[in-house]
Order: C-alpha cells, then sequence, then structure tokens
C-alpha cells in the first residue's frame, strides 16, 4: 500500500458547554465570574473527539459515518483547520480542500458568474485554474442562460447545482467532504457521485461523509465509523457498515423511538415519530419466523394534511442492501388522507425471508406536496431458521435472503 | 518520501501578523474586498453618489451649526474647507472600524465552514472602506477648486496619513471583532463610541479651542494628530507636534489588535 497522505494521531478536541458559547453577552459572563459557579463551568466540558487515531493512503476513498454529535464533523473541521485540535497531532501531504457545505459564502445578489468567482476564491483555486474551468463548471451546473442573472433568482435546484459544480472542479490532493451530497435532486446526486468517484480514480484521496449508506457502498473501501467521539470501528466498507446498522437499529422489544433520531438528514421536518414492529397478535416483537407475517405500526405527525399519503416500508438486509419495499401507493386501495398525530397500520402477510438480521426503513410522503420524511435502516428485526419439515438441516446464506413457497410433486413421464 | 506538508496541532504561544499566508490567501482578500464593493452599489439608484453624499451632507450640517450659529474659528480659510479636511481621515477611519468590527460576525459562515487566515476578513473590510475615500478626496478637491485654494508640496504627506488612518482603523478593529465575536455587545458600543470619538477628534472646531490643561488626556486620542496632519498637509500653517505621539500610539495599539487578535482567533469557529 502506498504512503499515507493523510494521518491523525491521539486527536481530541474539548468544547466547553453551557452558556459560555455562542454570542453570549458581556453581562452575564461578569456575573458568573462574580458568582461562585466557577467550578461548575470547569466541568461542563463535552470531548467532541477522543485520541483519535488513523492513516489513510493514496488514492483512498473512505467513508466517515456515526450517529450525529459522533464527531464527525468536528473531525473534518479539525482536519480543514477551521478549528483547533485540543490534543493530538494531524499530518497531511498535499493541498487539502473542504467541502463542508455547499455554496459556502455564495450571496444572493451576486450573480451566477460573479459566485463561481467568489466562490472558487473561497474554496482555494487560483484565478487561472478558475477561469481555465470555468465554462466547464457552468456546463456540469447547466445554467448558460442564467450565468449573468441574481442568484437570488435561481431556483432551489439551480443554486444546489451551481454551488456544488464549483466545488467538484477543485483539485485537492485530499479532498474533504461533509454530507453535502443529500441536497439536489436524484439526478444531480448521481452526477456528483460520479464526479467524486472520477477524482478518486486521479489518486487522489478523498474522506468523505454520508448518511446514505448506498453512496458510502458505492464510492468507499474502508469506512471509519465514530462514536462518541472515539474511533469505533476503521476497516473494510462491509464489515464496519454491519456494524453500525446493527448498532444504531438495536431495540429489545420492537419499540422504535424514531422522532429525533440521529441518523434523519438535517434538513426533513419530523414527521415520523415512532415505529413498532409487532407479530400478528399486536404484540411487540423483533423475532420473526421466516414465513410469519409482519404488523408494524408507524406513528406519524405530518404539519399538514397529507392528502394522498405515500407510506413505504424498506427491509435491507445487514450490509444495507435492500431485500424489498413495500408501500401504500403500490396497493390498489392505498391510503386515506392523514391529518394530526395518527397511527398507520401495515400488515405484510409473509415475511419469506431467510435467517439473519434485517432492518427497517421508513418513509412518510405526500404525493403531491413532496412533503417527505425518511429513516434509514433504523429498526433491527431477526429471522429465526424453521425448517418446515424439522430436518434439523441448518439456513445456508447460499439460499439467498428470500424464501417463497413451493410445492413439489412427481408428474407421470 | 515526500515530508508532510501540513501539521495541524494545538496551538501554543503567541503569534504576529501571519504575513506569509496573508501573501498566500491574496486572491482570496481581493475577492472578499470586490464582492464587498460590488455589492455596496448593486441595487442603489445612486450607487457611487452616496459616498460623495455623506462627508457633504456632514459638512454641510458643520457649516451651518459650528460656522453660522457658533462662529467658531477656523484659521483662515473657509470653515467648510476647514471641516472637509478633518472629514476625509475622520470618515475613512470611522467606516473602517466600523466595517471591520463587525465583519467577523458578518462572515459567521465563511469561518465555521473554511480555512483561511482570519485577519483576511477585518482586513479586506478595511481596504473596503478605503475605496470609499477616493471619493470623499474627490468632494475636498473639487471644494478647494472652487474656493481657489492650492495646496503645497506638504500634501505629499497624506499617503503616509492615510497609511496611519488604516493602521490605527485595523489595531482597533481586529481588537473590537475578535471581542464581538464572544461578546455582541460591542454591536450596541460601536455606533455611540464613534459619535463620542467624533466629538474628541478636532473635526468641527479648531484645536485651539481646547484648554491646554485638558491637552494631556485630548491628545490620547489619535486622531487628533492624524486630523490634524491632514488639514497641515492641505490648509498649510504651523506642523502639528501631535502628529508624533499619535503615530506612537497607533503603532502600539496595532501590536496590541494583532497579537490579541491572534490569540483569540483560535476559538472563532468554537463560539461564533
Amino acid at each position: 500500500m502506498s504512503a499515507p497522505v493523510l494521518r491523525a494521531s491521539g486527536l481530541s478536541k474539548r468544547y466547553q458547554l453551557g452558556e459560555h458559547g455562542r454570542g453570549t453577552s458581556l453581562g452575564r459572563s461578569l456575573a458568573r465570574m462574580l458568582g461562585s459557579s466557577g467550578d461548575e463551568a470547569r466541568d461542563n466540558v463535552f470531548w467532541a473527539l477522543r485520541d483519535v487515531s488513523f492513516d489513510i493512503h493514496e488514492g483512498e476513498v473512505v467513508g466517515l459515518i456515526g450517529r450525529n454529535g459522533a464527531g464527525k464533523s468536528t473531525l473534518l473541521k479539525v482536519l480543514s483547520r477551521i478549528t483547533h485540535p485540543t490534543e493530538g497531532r494531524a499530518q497531511i501531504r498535499g493541498r487539502v480542500g473542504s467541502l463542508l457545505e455547499v455554496g459556502t459564502g455564495f450571496h444572493p445578489e451576486l450573480t451566477g458568474r460573479e459566485n463561481i468567482q467568489l466562490n472558487g476564491a473561497i474554496l482555494g483555486m487560483r484565478r487561472q485554474e478558475l477561469q481555465r474551468k470555468f465554462a466547464e463548471i457552468v456546463e456540469f451546473a447547466e445554467i448558460e442562460q442564467f450565468i449573468d442573472t441574481p442568484v437570488k433568482r435561481y431556483s432551489s435546484g439551480m443554486y444546489v447545482r451551481l454551488a456544488f459544480a464549483v466545488a467538484a472542479h477543485l483539485e485537492p490532493e485530499v479532498l474533504l467532504v461533509d454530507e453535502v451530497l443529500s441536497v439536489g435532486d436524484v439526478a444531480f446526486q448521481r452526477k456528483c457521485l460520479g464526479k467524486i468517484e472520477e477524482v478518486a480514480h486521479e489518486q487522489r484521496t478523498v474522506l468523505f461523509v454520508s448518511h446514505q449508506i448506498d453512496s458510502i457502498q458505492q464510492l468507499c473501501q474502508r469506512v471509519l465509523l465514530l462514536r462518541g467521539g472515539r474511533v469505533q470501528a476503521f476497516g473494510p466498507t462491509q464489515d464496519v457498515i454491519a456494524a453500525y446498522l446493527s448498532d444504531a437499529a438495536t431495540s429489545a422489544d420492537g419499540d422504535f423511538d424514531l422522532w429525533d433520531h440521529p441518523t434523519r438528514a438535517g434538513h426533513h421536518t419530523p414527521v415520523i415519530r415512532r415505529l413498532r414492529l409487532c407479530a400478528d397478535d399486536g404484540s411487540m416483537t423483533t423475532r420473526y419466523g421466516p414465513y410469519d407475517p409482519m404488523v408494524a405500526e408507524i406513528l406519524v405527525e405530518p404539519p399538514h394534511t397529507l392528502r394522498d399519503p405515500i407510506i413505504g416500508l424498506g427491509i435491507s438486509d445487514h450490509f444495507g442492501r435492500r431485500i424489498f419495499t413495500v408501500a401504500s401507493f403500490f396497493e390498489p386501495e392505498g391510503l386515506e388522507p392523514i391529518s394530526g398525530l395518527s397511527r398507520i397500520r401495515c400488515r405484510i402477510p409473509e415475511l419469506r425471508l431467510g435467517s439473519g438480521r434485517y432492518l427497517v426503513s421508513v418513509s412518510v410522503q405526500d404525493r403531491y406536496h413532496g412533503e417527505f420524511d425518511g429513516l434509514e435502516n433504523v429498526a433491527e428485526f431477526e429471522v429465526y431458521w424453521q425448517n418446515s419439515y424439522g430436518t434439523g438441516e441448518p439456513f445456508r446464506p447460499v439460499f439467498g435472503p428470500v424464501l417463497s413457497k413451493s410445492r413439489w410433486e412427481r408428474l407421470e413421464p | 518520501m515526500e515530508r508532510w506538508t501540513t501539521t495541524i496541532e494545538p496551538p501554543r504561544g503567541w503569534a504576529f501578523f501571519p504575513l506569509r499566508e496573508v501573501w498566500a490567501y491574496r486572491e482570496l482578500l481581493y475577492f472578499l474586498v470586490w464582492r464587498d464593493v460590488k455589492l455596496r452599489y448593486k441595487q442603489t439608484a445612486l450607487g457611487i453618489v452616496w459616498v460623495a453624499l455623506q462627508p457633504i451632507a456632514l459638512a454641510l450640517m458643520f457649516t451651518i451649526v459650528f460656522s453660522r450659529f457658533l462662529d467658531a474659528p477656523s484659521g483662515g480659510v473657509p470653515y467648510s474647507v476647514f471641516v472637509l479636511a478633518g472629514l476625509v481621515p475622520w470618515q475613512l477611519f470611522a467606516g473602517a472600524l466600523g466595517r471591520s468590527s463587525l465583519s467577523l460576525v458578518a462572515n459567521e459562515h465563511l469561518l465555521t465552514k473554511i480555512y483561511f487566515p482570519r485577519i483576511l476578513i477585518p482586513l479586506a473590510s478595511v481596504l473596503t472602506a478605503s475605496v470609499d475615500m477616493i471619493f470623499t478626496l474627490a468632494v475636498l478637491g473639487a471644494v478647494l477648486a472652487y474656493y481657489g485654494i492650492g495646496v503645497s508640496a506638504a500634501v505629499l504627506i497624506l499617503p503616509l496619513l492615510i497609511a496611519l488612518v488604516l493602521i490605527a482603523a485595523i489595531g482597533i478593529g481586529l481588537l473590537l471583532a475578535a471581542i464581538n465575536v464572544r461578546y455582541r455587545d460591542i454591536q450596541a458600543i460601536l455606533p455611540f463610541l464613534t459619535q463620542i470619538w467624533l466629538f474628541a477628534t478636532p473635526i468641527a472646531y479648531s484645536v485651539t479651542l481646547v484648554p491646554d490643561n485638558w491637552r494631556a488626556v485630548y491628545d490620547l486620542n489619535p486622531m487628533v494628530g492624524i486630523v490634524e496632519g491632514f488639514r497641515w498637509a492641505i490648509i498649510g500653517g504651523d506642523f502639528p507636534q501631535a502628529l508624533w505621539p499619535s503615530a506612537a500610539l497607533i503603532i502600539l495599539l496595532a501590536v496590541a489588535g494583532i497579537v490579541y487578535f491572534r490569540r483569540a482567533e483560535r476559538s472563532f469557529a468554537d463560539i461564533v
């Protein structure tokens, strides 16, 4: 393996909690100094990163995952020199480009052309470099006609495309990317992923954060999993993702509180409150037989009436690969409009899954408004093997994840 | 094997002006100034006219109040020339100080999302403010021409005085900008600080009106020497001795501002 281009050794970052943070007022601070709560304030610290060490090699694309508050963004901020580590050291070989947000420094009053120039300078592009790539950026963003229009008149899609286009044309040796792909439409997301793959093929190194397990799988050879500011796992993508997913979705009784779930992407308004996995008799469970029915109860509270609600459940295996999806709009009768706090019941008559652990994703949207909330791989259940003939033959992965009933008979020749 | 190019470690000790880094990021500095100048005139009907209109309106007010009503002495030149010669450096100072003090908080989104030498932001706002001076100087030139007042070779000292004003604005601006990141109180203090400072500076009145026993305190205001210097460069008269202590004070303030800023900048991204 080639030499490391990024090495973190014992990186730690401590934050002071409490009022003494953002935009505090002088008076309050003076009051605290005169008061006796000094010791209390000193104890009120939080380690966003604790003793984080790893090596990343040239040309590697490494995914960075973990629940919200695990320290992913702090790690990227320390590596991009936005904030200092409290302890430890990071070393980097080559130019670092960081993309912690799409469109940093974009100003609504400036035109597309002006924003490209400004944003390019902010991201560290040289003027000649920018001039050379200008046409390419405009083409990538698909905004040719609007290049001299102030971006405040752009649709949000155009805005995001332009912002990402500038960033995508950065050519640093080490690229740090925070969760920026969750914005924009699916087609453009795919285009951006393609761009990142291209970057990796040029022997450049990428460290990127995503909540979207499938983009991590598509792009990364290795994944770094953070938990509570520490490295919980760093290794081949499949192994780390499996560990992460099962960790994020365990519940002893089949009751999953999703109201402030950590993996909900930031821009979604929470609509889904709770998910309960039940047996056919309504009792909660996380263990099913291969042909058992599954009953899922979803508690939702949409901010507006969902006139034509589309609710879906996705079942994925432990590597995040989708096995099947059920959705209200697959069914001819659909679902009635939903308003206010509502309990939605979905019954899957037969699971037909091979033995193993599975993950449930849930999504709610309205066909008209596009109101959307979705949570990936948030509930885990187990299917145990039960050979209907009692032969004791174990379930083997080569059988594949899906079972089907079949009937066998011998016919006359 | 190549060496590491970047090492990130907890900061230690004190730092001074990051000249090499600012040079490396000069294009960003240019674009920050370019952005602010551009935004200034977008969506305004009169655009740059406003910049020239401000000192004209102020000079007019001062002329009416101090010259007509109070009959303040103006050292043998028309009062409007007298007051404008003081307003040019003052407007530059007040504009640069105001912009730079609020600059970090106004650019919070840049501080928390991207790395660059933090000092670029207040530096860019001081430079933006100095673009305005082109117009105030033009107004002064026009008034001088109107009264048929010629200038002497002393006018050649102006670039030096302007540099001193900028250094003063940077020094104090860095201090206030860094404090404002933690305590937004600066935002509230700034408008009346500027007003008090305006009256503590001999702009509308001549420094000869200040009683002698007040001078020791009065001269602690570094803008006293600067404004006197401007008047001397444009109108003539005795060379103002107050310029020397003012210049020394300004350099001292700038050093303090830079050192404090460099210390405080470590936590900007965490607390802004």
